[in-house]
């Protein structure tokens, strides 16, 4: 109601304008009572129609009862032959949205009006119909509705197929019946009934992709009539074009010829529409581009805003894979940097840092620095990113990028926009050493003024990584410790960590950092005296100049390798005890939740042995269940279980998989069984395995499974004995043996004699990456460097000929399994060489860095160099014999 | 990319945020409040921006929005982000002529309230659960204007060609009155 009571208060002002001045819900209602009367008068019930129809549209909402009134009421107007007045009831039929038992009062009278010789009955009849109907009702009218859609009068056609859309995705076992009435539409001589159809039809048999292509084909031949249908063929073809490529990798885009006729277009929104296809077709060549971006380009200097939007959005993302191709643009877009429209002029200004030359870097910030001030933070941020990149392509000219930089660092602006800068100038120090110290210098001014608690914290702990490591440490202490003194408890709190590792890491600043350390310990605050307390406990604070240790070091500032999930769920799970929580007993797996999510997903869900278990928690769960039976209990400490592996084909019998539970000594193989027949119980089983082409494991325990009925999983176990540490690696077949027992299904009774039997496995294999978790690390770099170049091995590998160069790096990868780092294993479209960082835990506790190059050459030949380093000389070894071999 | 274009929300509002007519055709803004803070904020991005000779574009919250404005009338239509511009603003141009010719070239707020039953039919035709019926401005209003109760002439004599030429009428009438 707030809206009516304001209205009140301008009543000067608005009591000529709204006819609705002061409408009133319950007077409304009262007014629909005429709905009722014997003797209609249209134009006063179209009117009381607009009323109900504008108060809904304000947002006012009605009760159950007062709907249900107002729709009873409104049937009633069926009686009327004015056409207007029908339509103000079609229009608040669908407004009510009525319940299904409602609907039936209509339902009759709709069924009139859909066989009405009036179209406009017609048309809008069946609108009304499919929105309100349920399943049940469609059948009934699904003949009519097959007529309609070849009905001769467009609107009738399109309202129909427009329906046929809608129903498709609550009945589509219904719609899709109509395909040939729909394929006849297709050929429509009425623009919009060709669109209607060919949206209706592709919807029908988009899972059909050989259906889908010869679609595509033969309407490219014929003629379509409507642009908008037009757009549809050109997002359909790129839909054939991007599946088909995936076969043939070699030959010639099917239809881009296609494509590029549509160019020639005289709809600018088909233009647009195709140039937007062909950019973004996988692995697109610059020939191909060109006539795109020449289009575009003519776009740009449209006197429309549209227009000039849609181009520079599309060339801004054209400019993150081809740069060059946009180059052509760049007079055009430059004269956008003064568009009316700033989002136009961002756009712009980020695709030009992205296609610039370096001698334009300085000339392009400057116009920059005067659009910046008045554009929303949101396009702030996108330029942010777009000077980052343009830095670390131009190195030479960080001086004026960290100068505009730390410039906006200083201007207003929001926490995202203030966290992308602070990102961004990290970066920058991180890559670029000359930037180190005007970089770092411009962060510590800014945490002097700084609201976001966030932020100092992250900038105060960059410090203490980078700032001990700069020619003059010292001059950053005063900046540190003015935090202290100024800040919030979590600021003055990360300020205190800080400091010491200033103290840990430079000698000779020690006393004075104990000094400041010591006057933290009278901090109000529990936490920033805690720090200070250890810090200077752990440090030797008494005074004297002393070298640290490297396992206090090591201790307080080293990184923590275990995931903090694993170590929150650890902590949670340990029970005060005599025995010590032991952080090295917290698993290391690294869960990569997307993808474990998408194998369950591929998976018919009876062929899941286990219980799909949420990710996070399996490794969990699996020492849990481990640890629960005798046999295993004395195996130690589990070091890593894998992903199931399937050892039947989807719909068979009996589904089963395997999951590897590698400890020290031992290995346990985990045999997840799930029977999917009704008709019987299953005893008794074993997976009775050979062991044989595996020489050094020998079989130590099994552990049946007592039942197994129908669809509810069950597991059996086979353990065994391996040499200590060693990554043995070895092929196991299984057979799956067992007691079947007849069950009649209907009272679920199993019969008392059974039959022996035995069902083939396929076989599973024990492989090094068995041995190898993935362990992410966060700093790639710092981390190889940390680990030193003592037991790097080096050497050179050829692949042969591959499919692709991104297939090979995944095979690597997958070969050795170990987590890719820093998104490298994602391979840029059209790369001729790559690099790729890994990091693992080895059996043993061994840390593994692996850094793999891959060229490729015109013959799809690859070559691969692989360096590793670890902390071990023979776990180095033993990652180039996975790969030799 | 392969789904059929998609309008998202159609908004008329006055010049100072309210709404007029506005019609949601995706779950987006499930309730109420969550479309008033839609409205109010595309409203008060857009107000300072001169929007009325072409059609002006923007951004908010992942869907581009394109808005023309006339008198103290603002026109808006959403669409998903990857939506191609041009067919957003086939539908606005559509919407927004269509306007002009039921309200035979006056088109302000009053005019607007006062055919506030034209205006929601116009909607109810331009576009169906998301999927575009119809863009051409004329079509539209014929559509609409055969159907009105007020359109002088007996309803049952007046055909769609009629209607078409009446509309026709207007609009010259108005792109000279300009």
């Amino acid at each position: 109601m707030a809206q009516f009571v304001k209205k009140d208060d301008d009543r000067d002002e608005e009591a000529e304008y709204s006819p609705f001045l002061g409408i009133e819900k319950g007077a409304v209602l009262q007014d629909a009572r005429v709905f009722n009367d014997p003797q209609l008068d249209s134009r006063r019930c179209s009117q009381v129609i607009t009323k109900l129809l504008y108060l809904l549209n304000q947002g006012e909402t009605f009760t159950k009862v007062e709907a249900t009134e107002v729709f009873f009421a409104v049937t009633k107007l069926f009686q009327s032959k004015d056409i207007g007045l029908r339509r103000m009831v079609y229009l608040i039929i669908k407004e009510l949205s009525p319940s299904s038992d409602e609907v039936i009062i209509v339902t009759s009278s709709l069924m009139k009006d859909m066989n009405s010789k009036t179209d406009v009955y017609r048309a809008n009849a069946i609108r009304v119909l499919c929105r309100i109907t349920d399943g049940t009702l469609l059948t009934q009218i699904e003949r009519y509705l097959k007529q309609a859609i070849v009905d001769k009068n467009p609107v009738v056609a399109s309202a129909a197929l427009v329906s046929g859309i809608h129903l498709l995705q609550t009945n589509p076992e219904i719609v899709k019946r109509w395909s040939n009435e729909v394929q006849e539409a297709v050929q429509s001589r009425a623009a919009l009934v060709q669109f209607h159809a060919l949206a209706l039809l592709h919807q029908i048999r988009q899972n059909d992709r050989l259906a889908v292509s010869k679609l595509v084909t033969s309407l490219t031949r014929g003629t379509v009539r409507s642009p908008l249908a037009q757009c549809l063929l050109i997002r359909y073809a790129s839909q054939v074009i991007r599946e088909s490529s995936m076969n043939n990798q070699s030959g010639d885009r099917p239809f881009y010829d296609y494509l590029e006729g549509c160019l020639r277009h005289k709809a600018e929104m088909v233009i647009f529409e195709a140039a937007r296809a062909i950019t973004e077709l996988n692995g697109v060549t610059s020939r191909e581009l060109t006539p795109a971006i020449t289009v575009l380009q003519l776009f740009l200097s449209s006197s429309k805003p549209v227009l000039r939007f849609a181009a520079v959005r599309t060339l801004n993302k054209v400019a993150m894979t081809h740069p060059m191709a946009v180059t052509n643009c760049n007079i055009d877009m430059e004269s956008l940097i003064s568009d009316q429209n700033r989002s136009i002029a961002t756009l712009a200004i980020t695709s030009l840092l992205k296609t610039g030359n370096e001698s334009g870097v300085d000339r392009l910030m400057k116009q920059i620095t005067n659009f910046m001030s008045d554009i929303a933070d949101e396009f702030k941020i996108v330029v942010v990113d777009a000077i980052r990149s343009l830095c670390l392509k131009f190195p030479l000219k960080y001086r004026s990028l960290m100068n505009f930089l730390s410039n906006i660092l200083r201007e207003e602006g929001g926490f995202e926009y203030k966290k992308a800068i602070v990102d961004s100038i990290v970066i920058l120090i991180r890559d670029i050493p000359d930037a180190k110290e005007s970089g770092l210098l411009h962060l510590c001014e800014f945490i002097e003024d700084c609201e976001f608690t966030y932020l100092s914290t992250q900038i105060l702990h960059f410090l203490g990584v980078e700032g001990p490591k700069t020619s003059d440490p010292s001059k950053y202490i005063r900046y540190i410790y003015n935090r202290v003194i100024l800040e919030n408890a979590t600021v003055r709190a990360s300020a205190v960590s800080t400091l010491a590792k200033f103290g840990a890491m430079v000698d000779s600043l020690k006393p004075r950092i104990f000094i400041l350390l010591r006057r933290c310990l009278y901090d109000n605050d529990d936490e920033v005296r805690d720090r200070a307390t250890l810090y200077l406990n752990t440090l030797g604070g008494d005074g004297s100049v002393v070298e640290t240790e490297k396992d206090v070091k090591d201790f307080l500032f080293g990184s923590l390798d275990i995931p903090l999930v694993n170590l929150e769920t650890s902590l949670k799970n340990y029970e005060p005890t005599e025995e010590h929580f032991d952080i090295s007993s917290v698993p290391k797996e690294v869960k990569s939740q997307p993808l474990a999510e998408k194998k369950s997903a591929g998976k018919k869900p009876t062929a899941l042995g286990a219980p799909p278990a949420a990710p996070t928690s399996t490794v969990d769960a699996y020492e849990k269940l481990l640890s629960s039976i005798p046999e295993f209990s004395t195996f130690g400490q589990l070091f890593k279980s894998s992903a199931p592996v399937e050892l039947t084909e989807a719909e068979t019998e009996y589904a089963v998989n395997v999951v590897k539970h590698i400890f020290d000594k031992h290995v346990v193989f985990q045999y997840n069984c799930t029977n999917t027949i009704p008709e019987q119980l299953l005893e008794n089983v074993v997976v009775v395995v050979d062991a044989s082409e595996a020489e050094e494991f020998a079989e130590v325990a099994t552990k049946p499974l007592k039942a197994l009925p129908y669809d509810t999983p069950g597991q059996t176990f086979v353990a065994f004995e391996k040499p200590e540490g060693v990554p043995a690696v070895g092929r196991f077949s299984n057979v799956l043996k067992f007691i079947v027992k007849e069950v009649d299904p209907s009272t679920g009774e199993a019969e008392e004699d059974g039959v022996e039997d035995e069902y083939q496995l396929e076989d599973s294999e024990i492989v090094a990456a068995d041995y190898m978790l993935k362990v992410g690390v966060s700093n790639f770099r710092n981390a190889w460097e940390s680990l030193g170049p003592d037991f790097e091995r080096i050497d050179e590998y050829g692949l042969g000929p591959r499919e692709s160069l991104s297939e090979a790096v995944n095979a690597v990868v997958n070969l050795l399994g170990m987590q890719p780092c820093e998104g490298t294993e994602v391979v840029a479209a059209n790369s001729r060489s790559h690099s790729c960082l890994l990091s693992g835990v080895y059996i043993g506790n061994v840390k593994v860095l692996v850094r793999l190059s891959f060229g490729v050459d015109s013959s799809k030949e690859v070559a691969m160099k692989l360096a590793v380093r670890s902390e071990d000389e023979s776990v180095s070894d033993a990652i180039h014999e996975i790969v030799a071999n | 990319m392969e789904s059929c274009p998609s309008v998202k929300n159609i908004l008329l509002l006055d010049s100072e945020g309210n709404r007029v007519a506005v019609k949601y055709y995706s779950d987006d803004w499930p309730t109420n409040s969550s479309k008033e803070a839609f409205e109010k904020s595309v409203f008060t991005k857009t107000q300072k921006t001169n929007a009325r000779t072409e059609a002006e574009i923007a951004m908010f919250e992942n869907n581009i929005v394109i808005y023309k404005f006339a008198q103290d009338l603002h026109f808006f239509v959403t669409g998903g982000d990857d939506e191609n511009e041009l067919i957003i603003s086939t539908v606005l141009q559509g919407f927004f002529d269509a306007v002009g010719l039921l309200l035979r070239g006056n088109v302000d707020k009053k005019e607007a309230l006062e055919n506030l039953d034209l205006i929601l039919l116009c909607l109810d035709e331009i576009v169906d659960g998301g999927i575009i019926l119809e863009t051409d401005a004329n079509v539209i209003a014929g559509k609409v204007a055969s159907h009105s109760v007020d359109s002088g002439a007996p309803l049952s004599e007046q055909t769609i060609s009629q209607a078409l030429a009446t509309a026709r009428e207007h609009l010259t009438r108005s792109l000279l009155n300009v």
